[in-house]
C-alpha cells in the first residue's frame, strides 16, 4: 500500500530501485534453478556390475539458488547506486566463504564446526570468489562516482600507470621467475613437498610446455597480430615428425628436434601462404578451419599415423646417447650407471624439466632478440597498420609468413618434446581445446608481453592441475580466474610495449 | 575540356612520372577519367580540386593501391627503362620505384614511438643489412653498423621537424600537427624519388601551415625529389607549386603553372561552383 501511494505522490519518480533488483534477482533465481537442476541436482554414478544410477545433490541446488540471487540483488542495488550492500555484503561472504572453504581444502576440523552451504570445500571458496567480484565492483562504483566518469585524458593517463606497473612487475617477476625455475627442481627434497617431488616437477615440465607455446603464438598473434586458433597443427606436426623418425628411423630427440622445427615451419608457410591475405575474423576461421583438418587428417591416414590409436612406444628422452634405464644392454652404460648414480625414474623427469626449461628460454631468448631486428619492427607495423606498411614498401605477405613459420617452428619444437616425454601421441592431444587454452594463455597474459605470458602459463595450466581431486569443479574455477583476470585486467595481466629502440635511455627505478 | 599545355619546357630527363590516360571507375561510377599529366624531377606538382574530384583515387593508382581501370603510368629512373607503376604490386612500387606517400587521414603506427615509425620506414634496407634476419639475430657487427645509420637518419629527420623530445612516445599519443608531420619523415625515410602527399596541410593552423611549405620547399632543393602534392584548398598550394593539375569530376580541367591557373576560367568556374556547394 505504501508502494502504491508513494506512486500517486510521486509520480515522476523513478520504479522503486529494491522492486527492481527483486525482480531481476527472481528472474535469476528461476534461471540458476532450471540450470542447476539437472546439472547439478543429479548426478549419474557408474559402477562395476551395477546399473548406472544416480544421487541428488538437491541440497546444493537450494544454496545455489539462495546465494546466486542474493548476489544479484547485491549487483543490481550497486547498479542503481547503492553501493553500501554490496560492499558489505561482497566482502561478508568471501571472507565467510573463502575462510569455510579453505579449513575445508586444508581437511581441518573446523570446517564440520562452522555451517557450510556446500559440502565440496572448493564450491564454497568458489561462491567467495563471487563475494569479492561483488565487492570489487561496487568498490569500483563509488570510486567512479565519486570522481565521475573518466575523460579521455585520464583514462590515458590510468592506462599509462597500468602498464608502467606492468613493466615494474615484469622488471621485477621476469628474472625472478628464470631464477626460481632454474633452482627449484634441486631444493625440492629440501623443502616440505620433498615426498611430491616427481610430481611437482612433472607439473612444472607441463607448465614449461605450454610457456613455450604461449611464447610461440605470442609472435604470431602479439607481435604480428595475426590470430592463429589452429596453433596446435604445428604442435602436433612436431608430436608426429619425432614420433615417426623415431619409431621408423631410428633418430634421437637431438637429431629429430631440429628437423621437428623445420618441418613444422614448412607447414606453416604453406597453410599460411594460402590464408595469410585474409584479415581478422577471416584469417582465424580458416587457421581453425586448418587445424582442424591436420588433425582429422591425423586420425584417417590409418597407415602413416596409426590412426586413433596414434603411434606408441616412442623412445624416450635420453641424456645425449646415455638412457635413463635400469639396466643398460651388454657393454653399454646407462645415466646412472655412467654418473655412478642409483638409478631413480627422477633423472629422466629432472632431465625433462631442464630440457623443457632450455627450450623455453630459447624461445623467450629469440623472440626477444627478432623484436628489435626489422623483421619483428615490421610484424608490429603490420599488427597496427597494414595499409602503411604497404605504403613503405614492406612485403605484407612476406613478413606475416615469417611470423607464421617461426611461431609453427617454436610449436614444432615443443610437439616433438612432448612426444619423447609421453612415448605415445595420439590425435586427441590435438584437438582444438588445445589451440584456444594457449590463445587464452597469451591474450590474458597480456599481448605481446613474455614475463605476463610465462604468469598465465602457470595460472591456467598449474591451478588445474595443483586442484586436481576437484575434478569438475576446477573448470569452474578455471572459468572464473578468466573471467576475474579479463574484468580486471581487461589488456592481460601484464600488458605494455617496451620500445624496440629508444632515443634516450628511460630511468625507471626498480 | 579545356587543353592547358605546360608552357615551361622541361628536359626529357627531367620528367620522373608520367600519367597517361588513366581512368578509374567504380562499378558505375567513374573516380577518375582520362588523366594525363607529367611530374617532374625537384618540382613540386600541385594536383588540386574540390572534393570528390578524384585526388585521392589518383594517388591511390600511382602508389599500388587501386589497380587503374586503364590507361598507364611510368616512373622514370636515370638507369633503365621505366617502370609500369599500373602492373606492380602494391608494395613493390614503395620498395622498387621508391615512390613513397602519405594518406589524407593519417596512417602511422600508434603503438610504436616515434622513432620506430622512421625505423620501420628503412625496412627494406635493414632486413638487407640484417642478412634476412639470420645475421642480425647473431648479432654481426655489419647489421648493428646499419642499424645505428638507420637511427641517425630517423633523428636527423625528427630534428629538422622540431620533434626529436618526442622521439620515444607513442605515435598515437602526439599531437595532431606532429604527427603530420612524421608521416611526412617517414615517407622521406624510405628514400624516395617521388614524394606523394595527400593534403598534408589539413587540420593545421596557419602557423604550421607555413613550416610544411618551408619544409617541403626544403625537400625539393635540398634533396632534390619530386613532390606531388594534393591540396583541398587552392591558396596553400599556388605559393609552393611549380606546376599545378586541377582536376574536377574525374577529369583533368586544367594544368599549367600558378599563375596561369588562378586566370584559368575552367578552374575559376569549378571552384566558384564549390563555394556555391559549400553555401549551403
Ligand atoms: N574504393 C572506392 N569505391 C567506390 N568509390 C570510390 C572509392 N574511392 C573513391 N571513390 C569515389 O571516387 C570519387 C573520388 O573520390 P576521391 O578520390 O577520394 O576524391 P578527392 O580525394 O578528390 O576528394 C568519389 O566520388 C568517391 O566516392
Ligand atoms: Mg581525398
Amino acid at each position: 500500500m505504501t508502494d502504491a501511494v508513494m506512486r500517486t505522490a510521486l509520480p515522476a519518480k523513478k520504479p522503486n530501485i529494491y522492486v527492481e533488483a527483486f525482480k531481476e534477482a527472481s528472474v535469476t533465481a528461476v534461471l540458476v534453478f532450471l540450470l542447476s537442476v539437472y546439472m547439478v541436482g543429479l548426478q549419474t554414478q557408474a559402477s562395476q556390475g551395477q546399473p548406472l544410477s544416480f544421487t541428488t545433490r538437491f541440497a546444493d541446488v537450494f544454496w545455489a539458488c539462495i546465494l546466486v540471487p542474493c548476489g544479484r540483488y547485491l549487483i543490481a542495488l550497486d547498479r542503481q547506486g547503492l553501493h553500501l550492500p554490496a560492499l558489505i555484503g561482497g566482502i561478508v561472504s568471501f571472507v565467510y566463504l573463502f575462510g569455510v572453504g579453505t579449513f575445508g581444502l586444508a581437511g581441518s576440523l573446523a570446517y564440520d564446526t562452522f555451517p557450510h552451504p556446500f559440502d565440496e570445500p572448493m564450491v564454497n571458496i568458489i561462491f567467495g570468489l563471487g563475494g569479492i567480484y561483488i565487492f570489487g565492483a561496487a568498490y569500483h562504483g563509488t570510486r567512479t562516482r565519486r570522481h565521475g566518469g573518466l575523460t579521455i585524458d585520464q583514462r590515458e593517463a590510468k592506462e599509462q600507470r597500468s602498464a608502467s606497473w606492468a613493466r615494474r612487475m615484469s622488471g621485477i617477476l621476469g628474472p625472478m621467475l628464470v631464477g626460481v625455475a632454474v633452482v627449484i627442481p634441486v631444493f625440492m627434497p629440501f623443502s616440505p613437498w620433498s615426498g611430491a617431488t616427481r610430481q611437482v616437477v612433472e607439473t612444472l615440465v607441463l607448465i614449461l610446455t605450454y610457456v613455450m607455446l604461449g611464447w610461440g603464438l605470442n609472435i604470431v598473434v602479439g607481435l604480428a597480430g595475426l590470430l592463429d586458433l589452429g596453433y596446435v597443427a604445428f604442435y602436433a606436426v612436431g608430436a608426429y615428425t619425432y614420433a615417426k623418425l623415431s619409431t621408423e628411423l631410428g633418430l634421437n630427440f637431438w637429431e629429430c628436434l631440429p628437423l621437428a622445427g623445420i618441418l613444422a615451419a614448412s607447414f606453416g608457410v604453406m597453410l599460411g601462404f594460402p590464408v595469410l591475405r585474409l584479415r581478422g575474423d577471416y584469417l582465424a576461421i580458416v587457421t581453425l578451419g586448418f587445424g582442424e583438418m591436420i588433425r582429422i587428417v591425423l586420425i584417417n591416414w590409418q597407415d602413416f599415423t596409426g590412426g586413433p590409436n596414434g603411434i606408441g612406444s616412442i623412445p624416450k628422452i635420453d641424456f645425449f646417447g646415455l638412457p635413463f634405464e635400469r639396466k643398460a644392454p651388454p657393454g653399454e652404460d646407462t645415466f646412472a650407471s655412467f654418473f655412478g648414480l642409483d638409478f631413480s625414474t627422477s633423472h629422466r623427469v629432472f632431465f625433462l624439466y631442464y630440457v623443457i626449461l632450455v627450450l623455453a628460454l630459447i624461445t623467450n631468448f629469440v623472440t626477444i632478440r627478432l623484436r628489435r631486428l626489422p623483421i619483428g619492427r615490421a610484424w608490429e607495423a603490420l599488427r597496427e597498420d597494414e595499409t602503411a606498411c604497404r605504403a613503405l614498401g614492406i612485403n605484407p605477405t612476406n613478413t606475416k609468413l615469417t611470423a607464421f613459420a617461426i611461431g609453427a617452428m617454436f610449436a614444432g619444437f615443443a610437439g616433438s618434446f612432448f612426444a619423447s616425454r609421453q612415448g605415445f601421441v595420439s590425435p586427441e592431444s590435438f584437438v582444438f581445446i588445445e589451440s584456444a587454452q594457449i590463445l587464452a594463455i597469451v591474450v590474458l597474459g597480456g599481448m605481446g608481453s613474455q614475463v605476463g605470458v610465462a604468469l598465465a602459463a602457470i595460472l591456467l595450466i598449474g591451478l588445474p592441475e595443483v586442484m586436481r581431486e576437484l575434478s569438475l569443479y576446477r573448470m569452474l574455477f578455471y572459468g572464473m580466474c578468466m573471467v576475474l583476470i579479463m574484468l580486471l585486467r581487461p589488456r592481460g595481466l601484464l600488458a605494455h610495449r617496451e620500445p624496440t629502440i629508444q632515443l634516450k635511455k628511460r630511468g625507471y627505478s626498480r | 575540356m579545356s587543353a592547358a599545355a605546360a608552357t615551361s619546357v622541361a628536359l626529357p630527363d627531367d620528367t620522373l612520372l608520367t600519367v597517361e590516360h588513366l581512368t578509374m571507375r567504380f562499378g558505375g561510377l567513374v573516380a577518375v577519367e582520362e588523366v594525363t599529366f607529367e611530374a617532374k624531377r625537384r618540382q613540386i606538382t600541385g594536383v588540386i580540386g574540390p572534393n570528390g574530384a578524384g585526388k585521392t583515387t589518383l594517388f591511390n593508382c600511382i602508389t599500388g593501391f587501386y589497380k587503374p581501370t586503364t590507361g598507364r603510368l611510368s616512373l622514370h629512373r636515370d638507369d633503365g627503362p621505366p617502370l609500369l607503376l599500373e602492373q606492380m604490386d602494391g608494395y613493390l612500387i614503395g620498395q622498387k620505384a621508391r615512390v613513397a606517400r602519405t594518406f589524407q587521414n593519417i596512417r602511422l603506427f600508434p603503438g610504436m614511438s616515434a622513432l620506430e615509425n622512421l625505423m620501420v620506414a628503412q625496412h627494406n634496407k635493414l632486413m638487407r643489412a640484417s642478412g634476412f634476419t639470420f645475421l642480425g639475430l647473431i648479432g654481426m657487427p655489419g647489421y648493428r653498423r646499419a642499424e645505428a645509420e638507420a637511427k641517425e637518419k630517423a633523428v636527423r629527420w625528427l630534428e629538422r621537424l622540431g620533434m626529436v623530445n618526442l622521439a620515444d612516445d607513442p605515435a598515437g599519443s602526439l599531437p595532431y600537427g606532429a604527427q603530420r608531420r612524421l608521416e611526412i619523415a617517414r615517407a622521406m625515410c624510405t628514400d624516395p624519388v617521388l614524394l606523394c602527399l595527400d593534403e598534408p596541410a589539413a587540420g593545421l593552423n596557419p602557423r604550421e601551415s607555413a613550416e610544411l611549405n618551408h619544409l617541403l620547399l626544403e625537400i625539393r632543393d635540398q634533396i632534390g625529389i619530386g613532390i606531388l602534392l594534393i591540396e583541398h584548398d587552392m591558396s596553400v598550394v599556388m605559393g609552393i607549386s611549380d606546376h599545378i593539375v586541377v582536376l574536377d569530376y574525374g577529369r583533368k580541367i586544367a594544368d599549367g603553372t600558378p599563375t596561369e591557373i588562378q586566370r584559368d576560367p575552367a578552374v575559376i568556374r569549378a571552384y566558384l561552383g564549390e563555394e556555391e556547394k559549400d553555401d549551403r
